[in-house]
């Protein structure tokens, strides 16, 4: 055993442990990628089925998802479609670190924590008219408490109405933050509405203590920090920068289309 | 160390020696994911696999472990095993990865992984630590799965997603409790399995490392 002890032999061993180590779990990750990524793939698609409250269980996410709903690119700034990207393969989270598609946020701007903003996005739509959609629903993403948080906000057709607001990735803490994924306080959004006025600032926002008016919503108790980012995410991409050039298309729209 | 019966290595510790009812190891996850018992079952699958290999590896590499890093190269065996675990669990059960979330990834700070690589792998062959592993991540299974069915009985009135008791909610009569959902529940019915495992099994019961004696005067006479 003595041997065993050498600074040679404990410096071999932890060497070799560490090669073999890294290139089973690297064999791991490489090797099962492609399962997980068609599996988030599906995740996605029925957490947009979720949001636009179109779900039903058992139902095949796939074939439900080609027939209920339109995914289109728009250009976030002047906030029409645009044929620049298909909508099937285009990435924004990529396009969202590539300089040549994205643009940096100034700290005052950047409410939502994110740095850098896409130019394009992806917005998916239920109904036949791109112009005169039943739903609308909006990729929105932005700082929690504790990282990013990213989801889906379904809106009527007139632009204003919201249906409901869901995250499928984020790291609150369970059973504060987390309750973001509670399906009481979700079901809370639903008839909501953004703008209190024609324009491109939101008024919808969380309070505490009793939301009493149709902008506000109750916010997650002993989560402040997950509210206000929830409440930041939620300006920032219905604003000016965000979707409020597109929405504010929709404006005229008739109510509940 | 004395032969044991592969019978014995396997099976012992899933009433005899429990590491969760006996030596009350690992409880963080087992109040965490016994909800319901299909997570159960899939967390103690999860903890099977890595009891089991990484005793198997540190077992098989057990002559050549320098002494003075024994316990981190147990470490990087268990926490490479576990990553292997998540993204296999991540690609074949997406949704229950998202259930068990941090969980898999805490497996690695289960006391039981390593308790196991330390006191029985460092010592014996690799096919018994093996199955020292399996039989282990088995008494922990076990009484995930006992857990996780009284929970979601009374939590929601199910057994494994199906209905049994039918709840209010649902037009039925059962006013599911909503305490069983919750994490200190687990506490009570780890608690009752412990009293009903060493009520069975007297020898369980540890003898008490002292006696408070009922009068201690005359000892106070003597010394005067």
């Amino acid at each position: 055993m003595a041997s065993n002890n050498s600074i040679k032999k404990t410096l071999t061993v932890a060497l070799a442990l560490c090669i073999v180590c890294s290139v089973v779990v690297s064999t791991a990750a490489v090797v099962l990628q492609p399962t997980q990524q068609k599996n988030q793939e599906l995740d996605r698609k029925s957490n947009i089925l979720q949001v636009a409250d179109l779900y039903e269980p058992g139902m095949d996410v796939d074939d439900a998802f080609d027939e209920l709903i339109t995914s289109r690119v728009i250009n976030l700034e002047t906030g029409e479609y645009s044929d620049r990207f298909d909508p099937q393969s285009y990435d924004q989270f990529d396009a969202a670190r590539d300089p040549a598609t994205s643009r940096t946020l100034s700290g005052e701007e950047d409410s939502a924590g994110i740095g850098r903003e896409e130019m394009y996005s992806t917005v998916y739509l239920v109904g036949d008219n791109p112009d005169d959609p039943e739903q609308i629903i909006l990729p929105i993403r932005g700082q929690g408490l504790w990282g990013l948080m990213r989801g889906f906000f379904a809106i009527e057709g007139d632009g204003n109405t919201i249906i409901g607001l869901s995250y499928y990735s984020h790291s609150e803490t369970p059973g504060l933050g987390g309750e973001v994924d509670n399906p009481r306080w979700k079901s809370k959004w639903k008839g909501k509405e953004i703008y209190a006025e024609d324009g491109m600032s939101p008024d919808i926002s969380l309070v505490k203590g009793g939301a009493d008016s149709k902008y506000e919503v109750d916010a997650l108790s002993g989560a402040t920090l997950t509210s206000r980012g929830v409440t930041n995410m939620l300006h920032f991409w219905l604003s000016e920068s965000g979707f409020g050039p597109y929405l504010a298309r929709f404006h005229g729209n008739s109510e509940g289309a | 160390m004395a032969a044991e019966s592969v019978k014995d290595v396997v099976l012992s510790p899933v009433f005899k020696n429990n590491p969760i009812a006996l030596q009350v190891l690992g409880i963080c996850s087992a109040l965490a994911v016994t909800n319901s018992m299909s997570v159960s079952l899939v967390m103690g699958l999860a903890v099977i696999a890595v009891t089991a290999c990484s005793n198997l590896f540190v077992s098989l590499i057990r002559q050549h472990i320098p002494s003075s890093i024994r316990i981190i190269v147990q470490m990087t065996i268990i926490a490479s095993l576990v990553i292997v675990v998540d993204q296999v669990l991540k690609a074949y059960a997406y949704e229950m990865s998202k259930q068990l979330s941090v969980f898999v990834g805490l497996i690695i700070t289960n006391c039981i992984v390593m308790g196991r690589a330390e006191a029985y792998a460092m010592q014996n062959g690799p096919v018994m630590s093996f199955l020292d592993g399996v039989g282990n991540g088995l008494g922990y299974a076990v009484i995930l799965l006992i857990v996780g069915f009284f929970r979601e009985l009374f939590g929601s009135g199910s057994v494994f997603g199906f209905t049994v008791l039918t709840p209010v909610q649902d037009g039925g009569w059962y006013v599911p409790n909503g305490l069983m959902l919750l994490p200190p529940s687990a506490f009570f019915v780890i608690g009752l399995i412990i009293w009903v495992l060493r009520s069975i099994r007297t020898e369980q019961v540890e003898k008490a490392e002292y006696r408070i004696v009922a009068n201690s005067k005359a000892k106070i006479k003597e010394s005067v």
